[in-house]
């Protein structure tokens, strides 16, 4: 028992990670119609900001922030405005070549200018196991859980309860009637890209003490977001955020009980019943479809 | 002829001239990437069948050349003669090609995009993890090539006339589809299915048609990339092949019939040009797609394109019932 729970809590921490990765493709594709293929790629890079940021001998914390920083700049900013921009008019293929080749050059970048070899990144509490009603649990999972339910729950608060966040669901939900409306969609938009830059750079500085800090860490990243994203519901943030949870616990408890060679497929699977028989995912809303 | 289509054929007939004289002057690596470069273009003008035509976003082009290479390396180390294994190849990837199609139908673009990812990945687990049959990561040594009538295909100038002669009637085939009803009813599929549908096209019997032929050029070039290439793994045809393949064809320029001769070209031949700066040829490859893809979208044939009418056409005729563009896939909304 105390083992079904030990797997459950770590799942729940990957699929907290997953979680917070996905809520922010979904939002970029709710807004915009991105699929952002380099997604993976934007956790794995905020990491090198923070641990260049440290070389430059700024404290952790410090150099933390920095990198979330950086990385609202630099996926948020400079991302829509360099690559997705000129090419959304263009339809949903020559974006998803871009940021498939953006993806690459992502990685190659790293490896070429950072190191090919997995950084040690260092974690935000100390490694130890806590031991709750008998069950051991690793500190390091528990944190994962706490900051991400807080930086989701802050997310969730932030769309539905203040006036801006309100205003880009609106954008989301029909980008014409909110500019009939006066709401600066262009702008809302650009929140978007920010809020989905911070959220990756989250993910990442929680997720790279565990994993540690490698080029080719987006790879699997990249693929959990979508089948996330798709599994929960790709038109809403919580689809989204069930999808990213469930994936991590499934993912967990097949390595342990099913076969840990094809525990890759099990999500897999699932997001292919999912689409083919309930298209708009677990949470989603169905979508109209033009034809 | 106009004078565009009087320099098509000039062109067209340089790059044969050119393709045939090459061994003369290269050296046998660049002989053997040609060669990989012939049988990479097969299964990109397949993808140009499903999605440049047809209008069907797949990542699983890899995945069919992957059964394709090891449907051949495993019955003609059983000792199947190589032209049955290289027609079974074809028809293994056709009738499941036929079977991914079944998705199409039902849902479309992304969503799309995700099944057929899952199947690419789903296809790389099988030849990862069932070791009794494919040998797992340690891949399949010492494919034999083929006597192809009487020809002995060993060495890489050989393999390569063969791989050139292969990419014709390949290519030829391409053609006659695309001009024959089927192609039409592709083309109708992909402008505006409703209308397709209403004018009597059979919409589920062409979109799952689409998926089976493209799938199954992708299946005919993996039965022509494992003898080439002699060793395959599992690794080789993962998700990043597939994705690679989607890049050549829009690259190339997808619904442009020489679309995925250029795409080929670049995603094969530009590494090598690149050798120069060392470790940073990708670096300076997925820079050179993103600048492509942002001033050029429609690819480096859509760019010839807007380029000749630009040059040939002084004022631009458009019917105003006919909405400009549409040579590329269309975007979903």
């Amino acid at each position: 028992m105390s083992s079904v729970l030990q797997l459950l809590a770590s799942g729940l921490a990957t699929g907290a990670i997953y979680a917070l990765i996905a809520v922010g493709f979904s939002l970029l594709w709710q807004t915009s119609q991105t699929i952002n293929f380099a997604q993976g790629e934007f956790v794995m890079v905020p990491a090198f900001f923070v641990l260049v940021a440290m070389n430059l001998g700024l404290p952790f914390p410090v150099a933390a922030l920095v990198g979330i920083v950086v990385a609202a700049l630099v996926l948020g900013v400079l991302f829509k405005h360099v690559i997705v921009d000129p090419m959304l008019r263009h339809g949903v293929l020559p974006l998803v070549v871009a940021t498939i080749a953006l993806s690459l050059f992502m990685r190659e970048a790293v490896k070429d200018f950072y190191s090919a070899q997995a950084q040690p990144f260092p974690s935000l509490v100390a490694d130890r196991d806590i031991t709750i009603f008998g069950t051991v649990f690793s500190a390091q999972s528990l944190t994962v859980i706490a900051v991400a339910v807080v930086v989701v729950a802050a997310l969730h608060g932030f769309l539905s309860h203040t006036r801006l966040g309100r205003m880009m669901q609106a954008t989301a939900q029909n980008p014409s009637v909110a500019r009939i409306l006066g709401i600066p969609v262009e702008r809302m938009i650009l929140y978007t890209f920010l809020i989905n830059a911070v959220l990756c750079a989250v993910a990442s500085i929680l997720i790279s003490p565990i994993y540690l800090a490698k080029f080719t860490n987006g790879e699997t990243l990249g693929l959990a977001a979508f089948v996330a994203a798709v599994i929960g519901g790709f038109n809403q943030a919580r689809g989204a955020m069930l999808g990213g949870v469930l994936l991590g616990v499934l993912d967990n408890l097949c390595a342990a009980y099913v076969s840990a060679q094809y525990r890759a497929a099990v999500p897999l699977l699932l997001l292919v019943v999912i689409i083919l028989f309930r298209p708009q995912g677990i949470l989603g809303r169905a979508e109209e479809r033009t034809v | 002829m106009s004078t565009p289509r009087i320099l098509a054929w000039v062109a067209a007939a340089i790059a044969v001239a050119a393709l045939l004289y090459a061994p003369m002057v290269l050296r046998s690596y660049g002989v053997y990437l040609l060669a990989l470069w012939a049988v990479t273009t097969i299964a990109a003008l397949g993808l140009n069948l499903t999605l440049g035509y047809a209008g069907q976003i797949s990542l699983a082009q890899g995945a069919f050349v992957g059964l394709g290479a090891y449907f051949t390396a495993l019955t003609t180390n059983a000792g199947l003669p190589y032209p049955l294994a290289f027609l079974g190849a074809g028809a293994l990837t056709f009738a499941v090609g036929w079977c991914l199609g079944y998705p199409a139908l039902r849902v479309q673009h992304h969503f799309l995009a995700f099944v057929t990812l899952a199947f690419t990945t789903l296809v790389f687990l099988l030849l990862r993890n069932e070791q009794w049959l494919t040998n797992g990561i340690y891949g399949i040594n010492d494919i034999r090539r083929p006597t192809i009538l009487g020809v002995a295909t060993g060495r890489n100038v050989s393999f390569y006339y063969f791989a050139l002669v292969m990419l014709a009637l390949f290519t030829f085939v391409q053609w006659w589809i695309l001009r024959s009803p089927w192609g039409r009813a592709f083309v109708a599929l992909r402008e505006n299915p409703l209308r397709a549908a209403s004018l009597g096209v059979d919409v589920r019997r062409y979109t799952l048609m689409a998926f089976a032929i493209g799938s199954s050029f992708g299946g005919f070039a993996g039965a022509l990339y494992a003898p080439l290439v002699q060793f395959i793994e599992p690794n080789s045809f993962q998700l990043t092949y597939s994705l690679k393949l989607l890049l050549m064809v829009l690259v190339g320029g997808a619904g442009h019939f020489m679309g995925p001769f250029f795409g080929a070209m670049i995603d094969l031949l530009l590494p090598e040009w690149l050798r120069f700066t060392q470790g940073y040829y990708l670096l300076i490859y997925a820079a050179m797609v993103v600048v492509l893809m942002i001033f050029c979208p429609k690819g480096i044939v859509g760019g010839f394109v807007i380029l000749r009418d630009r040059l040939f056409k002084p004022a631009p005729v458009r019917r105003p019932d006919q909405p400009a563009g549409g040579t590329a896939a269309k975007p979903s909304a």
